[in-house]
């Protein structure tokens, strides 16, 4: 076991962790994060996208050791009060089904967005390889598209 | 019945539990001692609507949310006929209880069967606060009229809410017969309403089984068998319980459990643990299946699903006589939420929480396995990452219980991807020989359907075209092994319309018809001259067929790139049909866009209704271009995602387009029929692109 202060959201936190431990259990087991979920532990899925310094990257497969001084970003410290373009398109679009995979969903569309703030549909095929169980894929598509350039309804009126 | 009468304590012990987070045992509106505390009453007619003093209007969803949008559409028919606005109104998951009715997520029917006994509960209500305005104002109750959460006078317009109205309503006998709203004033009912728990869900706060967390509760992984005929004969927990964090190995059942203070530790202890197996069965591959399967084909049932006429004499007669050999994967069901379970057994008592389909078969299975009586047994459940009929299974929760039970402490389970792989109850795999004989004017004269499969039905036998052809039989055969196999979304359904569809697709090019329009011909036969029993609504099915054919412009197609393919399927009450388009893009074919027409009876929700269908299309269409599971010597191929492959954006349809024909039909089933009808709509698709058929799933393209 060894001790760490890791940045998660903005916030210090000291946890005791295994150094091989992937920061996906230290978030969902010693700092009580599980918006970031577990679905296959061998970087495939993208259930568990976390940012590292702002970029995408699948927590488990990363160990804890590997954190350092980087800023860790999870789906709760998105934004403040749930209110990022993705998030407003995300419910806009009604995109969600079972759900579960959602948060890696946003997630990765957010690095996505951080380098191409308007994606083409084949930028999004680049990007978006997370897998989704009950196919809500092409929402998630229309859901890009409209948080590109803050088209949501509610950020258009903000 | 008589209307009860709870206190503001009580209400607020029930949504806390419902909310998902304590759990404990309790009987929703049974506590007499509180009754009638007038000050704090809440209204509550039945267990699906408690209304407070404040005027907080809480629902309850009653059946497993898996994700097909009942914990949004059950609540919105209470809200229509409550007349209460949707966005004031709390909803909350319910807990097991026989007060709830059936609760089940399976077979796409919790609207089907809900929607009358809903509308009337919710009706209830709004009967009853109407009596209650009428009362209080002493005039009659038809001057009276309920819309937006208030009881309003129409002569002197007076106006209540019902939050003021809910301490005299609960005063009142629950009426037995009342009047439902006529559906022409339906303000919620077929409108789009979002996903109920979507803010939570895009926040990171919506929690699963596996964000389960309590006080004291340890972290258990599991080692399971490693193939299908194979058993546990010893293990040796020395380096497991070295491993820091881990505190307790027990062996429970078929499986042996590391318990720890984090996963990672109980994932480390498992890998250190060391097991022997040992063989108690065959240990099967798919080679043999498929060797067994094709014997199978050649041979007729003693009990055919359906004999029309006489197929071999029309085969005889010296005829066209046409041939093809369908084959299907087994799937699995890899839901993305792994499955896991929460268990708390304590003495004489256990508490559950976590997914699954069928809460009350899963408490009565874990009260048979741990002898404790099924009224000691709590059960709740949170929202689920998927369910596609694995959670029609109640291992989980009895594999859960018995750890629990084995190591006296509250324990999380959960599976890692690899045991969800290996220890699925698969949808089996499936080979068809379809035959048919072509009449010199031009007719199919005769056609057979022999299937095979894993340990299950291989034929819906009435359906469509059945009664469309003169000389008709299905034969199906079962392969007896001891790998598990159970229902998966549409089951049946899901492996016979490939083989259905696509024969019948060749049939029509064989015939040099268009093969829209001969299925047109083909139902308006099954309906001036059936063949046998009918076994679906021939306009119904009409329907779906002319109304895809005209969203996707059929036939009218004249971009060289671009190609299409049709197909249908009545299954779960529900009538479906789909065009999918391919485009060939300097030889990459993509299905670029898809068109489905569905005739379910009214749609509810009309957003989470093309959300399931636009999902049951995308499911589909994932596994008939990536996914198999075989087996090697009972051990599955597929234990993860690099090998069990699913669809990624860049292999998605870019467009899914789905219209709903317009009915006052009663609602039917709507999470799986969306799902059968889309492989062999690609399917043929590709033939139309390629000119080859592809009889074989996954369709792998690059590879034949």
């Amino acid at each position: 076991m060894a001790k760490y202060t890791l940045s998660v959201n903005n916030k210090a936190m000291a946890v005791e962790a295994d150094p091989d431990t992937p920061l996906l259990w230290v978030l969902r087991d010693n700092l009580n994060l599980v918006g970031t979920k577990y679905g296959c532990g061998i970087a495939q899925c993208g259930a568990c996208t976390v940012h590292i310094n702002g970029t995408a990257v699948r927590s488990c497969q990363y160990p804890v050791a590997a954190v350092q001084a980087s800023k860790v970003t999870t789906i709760e410290g998105l934004s403040a009060t749930g209110t990022h373009p993705l998030q407003l398109a995300w419910e806009e679009m009604d995109v969600a089904q079972c759900g579960y995979c959602q948060s890696g969903q946003i997630m990765a569309a957010a690095s996505l967005l951080k380098t191409k703030p308007n994606p083409t549909d084949d930028d999004i095929d680049k990007a978006m390889t997370n897998i989704c169980r009950c196919g809500t894929h092409f929402r998630i598509r229309k859901a890009i598209h409209l948080a590109a350039n803050n088209k949501t309804t509610k950020s258009a009126k903000s | 019945m008589i209307g009860e009468t709870v206190s503001r304590r009580d209400f607020l012990k029930i949504t806390s539990i419902a909310g998902g987070g304590m759990l404990i045992g309790f009987n929703l509106l049974s506590d007499s001692s509180s009754a009638a505390v007038a000050a704090d009453a809440v209204f509550s007619p039945n267990a699906y609507i408690t209304i407070s003093p404040s005027g907080l209007v809480t629902l309850m969803a009653p059946n497993p949310e898996i994700g097909q949008g009942v914990k949004t559409a059950l609540p919105m028919i209470l809200a229509e006929e409550l007349n209460v606005k949707w966005d004031t109104v709390a909803v909350d998951m319910a807990p097991l209880d026989q007060k709830f009715g059936s609760q089940v997520a399976g077979g796409s029917g919790a609207i089907r069967g809900r929607f009358m006994p809903i509308r009337k509960a919710g009706a209830t209500a709004r009967v009853m606060l109407i009596s209650a305005a009428a009362q209080q104002w002493g005039c009659a109750e038809a001057d009276c009229y309920a819309e937006d959460g208030f009881v309003i006078n129409k002569t002197s317009g007076k106006k209540s809410g019902y939050g003021e109205l809910a301490a005299k309503a609960a005063t009142l006998p629950v009426p037995n017969d009342v009047v439902l709203k006529n559906p022409k004033d339906f303000k919620i009912i077929g409108t789009r309403v979002p996903n109920i728990d979507n803010h939570k869900i895009v926040t990171g706060q919506s929690l699963y089984g596996i964000d389960t967390r309590r006080p004291g509760m340890l972290y258990a992984m599991v080692v399971r068998p490693p193939a299908f005929g194979k058993v546990l004969k010893s293990f040796d927990d020395t380096a497991a319980r070295k491993v820091i964090g881990v505190k307790n190995v027990v062996k429970a059942g078929k499986v042996v459990a590391v318990l720890a203070t984090s996963t990672w530790a109980a994932k480390k202890g498992k890998d250190a643990l060391i097991t022997v197996w040992e063989d108690s069965g065959k240990l099967e591959s798919t080679a043999d299946h498929i060797a067994a399967y094709t014997e199978m084909v050649n041979q007729k049932s003693d009990r055919p699903g359906r004999v029309d006429g006489d197929v071999d004499a029309a085969f005889a007669k010296g005829g066209k006589v046409i041939e093809a050999v369908y084959e299907l994967p087994n799937l699995a069901h890899a839901a993305m939420e792994p499955l896991n379970f929460f268990a708390d057994v304590k003495e004489n008592s256990v508490e559950l929480y976590g997914p699954t389909q069928v809460p009350a078969r899963m408490r009565q299975e874990v009260s048979k396995a741990l002898n404790i009586p099924e009224a000691n047994i709590t059960l709740g459940m949170p929202r689920q990452g998927g369910g596609f009929g694995r959670k029609l299974q109640a291992d989980n929760g009895v594999e859960a219980a018995l750890i629990s039970a084995a190591a006296k402490a509250p324990i999380q389970m959960l599976w890692t991807r690899e045991d969800d792989m290996q220890s699925d109850f698969y949808r089996a795999g499936a080979l068809y020989k379809m035959k048919a004989a072509i009449s010199a004017d031009g007719q199919i004269e005769a056609w057979h359907l022999n299937g095979a499969a894993l340990g299950g039905g291989s034929a819906v036998p009435d359906s469509f075209p059945a009664a469309s052809i003169p000389n008709f039989r299905v034969d199906t055969h079962s392969f007896r092994s001891n790998i598990q196999t159970g229902p998966w979304r549409a089951p049946t359904s899901n492996i016979v319309t490939f083989a259905d569809e696509c024969f019948m697709d060749e049939l029509a090019h064989e015939l040099k018809k268009d093969p829209i329009a001969y299925r047109l011909e083909l139902l308006d036969k099954a309906e001036k001259q059936p063949t046998g029993k009918v076994g679906y609504d021939i306009n119904k099915y009409r329907s779906v067929v002319k109304l895809v054919a005209e969203l996707s412009n059929w036939g009218k197609n004249t971009k060289p790139n671009v190609f299409y393919g049709f197909a249908a399927r009545f299954s779960f009450n529900t009538y479906a049909a789909h065009v999918a388009e391919i485009t060939n893009t300097n030889g990459v074919l993509r299905v670029t866009k898809v068109f489905c027409a569905v005739n379910c009876g009214r749609v509810v929700n009309l957003s989470g209704a093309e959300n399931q269908v636009q999902g049951a299309i995308i499911d589909g269409l994932s596994h008939a271009m990536f996914s198999k599971i075989t087996f090697d010597k009972g051990a599955v191929i597929e234990k993860n995602f690099n090998t069990y492959k699913f669809m990624r954006q860049k292999d998605a349809p870019l467009e899914v387009i789905v219209k709903f024909v317009p009915t006052e039909d009663a609602p039917t089933g709507l999470g799986e029929p969306g799902l059968p009808p889309i492989a062999p709509a690609v399917g043929n698709a590709i033939f139309a692109a390629t000119g080859k058929r592809y009889r074989k799933l996954p369709f792998e393209l690059g590879k034949a």
